[in-house]
C-alpha cells in the first residue's frame, strides 16, 4: 500500500520538475553505491581465488582465471590438509559454543523474567555488568588460569570462555517476558507440572525464535573471533580458520607464490558464513535489542 | 506453600550462568588486578620455577603504563582511527537505515542484504581482502586512485575503511529494525501536515532513533578502543604498522613476546578504564544535551 502511494506521488512530482525527478532516484542510487562498496571485495576475492599464481599478476584484476580447482587442491594439500582441520575446528568452536551459550542464556533469561525471588536484580545487574568488561582485561588472566590447570592450548580454552554472553542473557530475558504468558505457566502449575518440566516443555518451545537469533549472533561472533584463540592456542592443529588464515598470511606475505593459496583460503573461509547468512536471513532480528532500547 | 516449593528453581536455572561468570569473568578480573600490582623480583628469563619471586609494588605498574610514551602514541593513533571509524561508520549506517525506510527507494531488499553481508566476513578475512586490494601489485584500486594505500599516513585511513566496511551493515540493521517498529501512521500524520521526506527523517525519525544510536555508539567505542585484529592482520603486508600500533597490541606484545605479564595486566586495566570513561563520558554528554529538558 505504502509503496503504491509513494510511487504515484513520485510520478506526479517528477512530472512537476526535473529537480524532484532526480531526488527520486538519488536514495536508490546511494543505497546501490553502498551495496557495491560492500559486495566488491567479496566479489574480487572470488575472482582472485580463480587465478593461478601466474594469472594473479598478469591478467586484469577483474577477469576470471582458470586455476580455481588447482588452488583449492593445493590449499587442501597444504601442510597435510591443515586447512581442513581449521575448518572443522571452527565449526566445533562456533557450533558447540553457540549451542551452549544459547542454552545458558535462554534458561537464565527465563528465570530472570518469570520468577520473583530474593537477589533477582542483584544477579541480573552483576551478570549484565559483564557486557562492559572488555575482552582485553580477561584474555591474559584467562590464559594464565587455563595454563595453571593445564588447559591452555586445548579445545576447552577456546570453547569455555565464550559460553557466557551477558548480552544474550539480556536479550533472552526480554524475549522470555514477551513470549511466555504467565497464565500459561500458572495453568501448567495447576495441572501439576513441576518447574523443571514447565521450563523444558512450555517455556523453551515458546522461546525458540528468540533462541535462533541468539544462536546465530553467537555463532558468527565465535566464528569471527581472533583474539581468544590467538592467545590461547599454540598448536596449529587446534586453530580455527581466523588464526589459521593469519598464520598463512604470516608465512606467505613475502612470497607472492603463496598469494593464491591465501586468497583461496580467505574466500573459502567466508563462503559458509555467507551461505548461513543468506539462508537464515529472516532470523537476524536485532529488533530484540532495539525494542528494548526504546 | 507452592511459592516455597518453587523458590529454589530460579537459582537452579541461574546456576550455569553464575558459575561461568565466576570462573571466566570474576576470577580472571580479580587475577588481573592481582598481577597488575606485582612484579618479578629476580630478573632474567624466569624459566626456572625458583628463579622468579613476585613482590607487591602497588600502583607502580599503572603509573608506568600512564607514563609510557609508546602507549601514548598508540592511544593517539587509535583516537584518530576511532574518530574516523565512529563518524563514518555510524553516519553511513544512519543514512542507509533512513534510505531503506523511506518509501521511495527501489531495490531495498537487495541493498539491505548486500550492506549487511560484510558482517558475515571475519575480521581477519576482511583485513586480508582489503590488504590485498591495497597491495600495489594486485590492486584494482591503485589503477584508479594514485596513492600508496599502505603508506605511513594513509594506513590509518585504509584500516578505518576495513572497520567501516565490516561494521556499517550491523549498525544499519539495528537502526533499521528500530525504524520498522515505529507505527506508520506517525509518518502519515506528518505528511498530511506537509512535511517532506527529509523533514520527516530529521524531525521524526532521528529523534525516535536516538536511544538506538546511543547504544550502537557505545558498543562501537568499546570495540574501537580495543582494536587488535585489523592492525595485526595488516602488519605482514606493510612495514608502516608497528607491533605496538594500538594499546591492545602493546598488551599482547608485553604479555606474550616480552613476557612482562605484570605491565600487560596493568595496561589492560588502563584500556578497560579508558573505554569505560569514554562510554560513560559519551552517555553523560548525550544525556545533558539530548535529554536535558527531562
Amino acid at each position: 500500500m505504502a509503496g503504491v502511494t509513494a510511487a504515484t506521488s513520485h510520478r506526479r512530482r517528477s512530472r512537476g520538475g526535473a529537480v524532484h525527478g532526480s531526488w527520486g532516484i538519488a536514495p536508490t542510487a546511494l543505497l546501490l553505491l553502498g551495496a557495491i562498496y560492500c559486495l566488491f571485495p567479496v566479489f574480487w576475492v572470488f575472482i582472485a581465488a580463480t587465478k593461478s599464481p601466474g594469472e594473479l599478476f598478469s591478467t586484469s584484476t577483474l577477469a576470471f582465471g582458470t586455476g580455481f580447482l588447482d588452488n583449492v587442491e593445493q590449499l587442501f594439500a597444504y601442510r597435510d590438509g591443515v586447512f581442513w582441520l581449521w575448518a572443522g575446528n571452527t565449526l566445533l568452536y562456533a557450533g558447540g559454543g553457540a549451542l551452549l551459550s544459547t542454552a545458558v542464556s535462554a534458561i537464565s533469561g527465563y528465570a530472570l523474567a518469570k520468577y520473583r525471588f530474593p537477589g533477582r536484580n542483584v544477579i541480573f545487574n552483576i551478570l549484565i555488568g559483564g557486557i562492559l568488561v572488555p575482552a582485553v582485561v580477561l584474555a591474559i588472566p584467562q590464559y594464565l588460569l587455563f595454563s595453571k590447570f593445564g588447559l591452555a592450548d586445548t579445545y576447552w580454552a577456546v570453547l569455555l570462555p565464550q559460553i557466557l554472553h551477558p548480552y544474550s542473557i539480556y536479550l533472552a530475558r526480554i524475549y522470555a517476558s514477551a513470549a511466555i504468558p504467565d497464565s500459561l505457566l500458572e495453568a501448567g502449575r495447576i495441572d501439576g507440572a513441576g518447574e523443571g518440566r514447565l521450563m523444558a516443555r512450555v517455556a523453551m518451545p515458546l522461546m525458540v525464535p528468540g533462541m535462533v537469533t541468539i544462536f546465530l549472533f553467537q555463532f558468527v561472533a565465535i566464528w569471527n573471533n581472533f583474539l581468544l584463540p590467538f592467545i590461547m592456542l599454540g598448536d596449529d592443529g587446534k586453530f580455527p580458520l581466523t588464526v589459521g588464515l593469519y598464520t598463512l598470511l604470516m608465512a606467505g606475505a613475502n612470497q607472492p607464490a603463496l598469494y593464491n593459496l591465501i586468497l583461496t583460503g580467505a574466500f573459502l573461509s567466508i563462503v559458509p558464513l555467507i551461505a548461513l547468512f543468506l539462508t537464515m536471513q529472516r532470523y537476524w532480528r536485532t529488533d530484540l535489542s532495539s525494542g528494548a532500547v526504546k | 506453600m507452592n511459592q516455597g516449593r518453587r523458590s529454589a528453581w530460579p537459582y537452579l536455572f541461574l546456576t550455569p550462568a553464575v558459575v561461568l561468570f565466576t570462573l571466566f569473568l570474576a576470577v580472571p578480573i580479580g587475577y588481573t588486578f592481582h598481577l597488575a600490582m606485582r612484579r618479578t623480583k629476580v630478573s632474567g628469563l624466569g624459566l626456572g620455577k625458583g628463579a622468579r619471586r613476585e613482590v607487591f609494588v602497588g600502583f607502580d605498574n599503572f603509573s608506568a603504563a600512564l607514563a609510557d610514551a609508546e602507549l601514548w602514541q598508540g592511544w593517539l593513533r587509535v583516537l584518530g582511527y576511532g574518530a574516523l571509524v565512529l563518524v563514518v561508520m555510524l553516519g553511513l549506517a544512519l543514512l542507509f537505515a533512513l534510505l531503506l525506510d523511506s518509501a521511495r527507494v527501489r531495490l531495498a531488499r537487495f541493498s539491505r542484504i548486500a550492506i549487511f553481508l560484510p558482517y558475515a566476513v571475519p575480521g581477519v578475512a576482511a583485513t586480508l581482502l582489503w590488504g590485498f586490494l591495497y597491495l600495489p601489485s594486485l590492486s584494482p584500486i591503485r589503477s584508479v586512485l594514485d596513492a600508496d594505500l599502505l603508506g605511513a599516513t594513509t594506513v590509518t585511513y585504509s584500516m578505518a575503511n576495513v572497520a567501516v566496511w565490516g561494521g556499517t551493515g550491523f549498525n544499519m540493521l539495528v537502526l533499521y529494525t528500530t525504524l520498522r517498529a515505529i507505527p506508520r501512521d506517525l509518518y502519515e500524520a506528518a505528511r498530511l501536515d506537509g512535511a517532506s521526506e527529509l523533514q520527516i527523517a530529521v524531525r521524526v525519525k532521528i529523534p525516535i532513533l536516538t536511544p538506538a544510536i546511543i547504544l550502537t555508539t557505545v558498543f562501537s567505542i568499546i570495540a574501537t578502543v580495543q582494536v587488535f585484529t585489523e592492525p595485526t592482520t595488516l602488519r605482514p603486508l606493510t612495514n608502516t604498522i608497528s607491533s605496538t600500533w594500538s594499546p591492545l597490541m602493546k598488551v599482547y606484545r608485553d604479555a606474550f613476546i616480552t613476557g612482562d605479564l605484570y605491565s600487560a595486566a596493568a595496561t589492560s586495566i588502563v584500556i578497560a578504564a579508558v573505554s569505560l570513561v569514554l562510554s560513560f563520558g559519551f552517555l553523560r554528554v548525550v544525556r545533558n544535551h539530548a535529554f536535558g529538558e527531562g
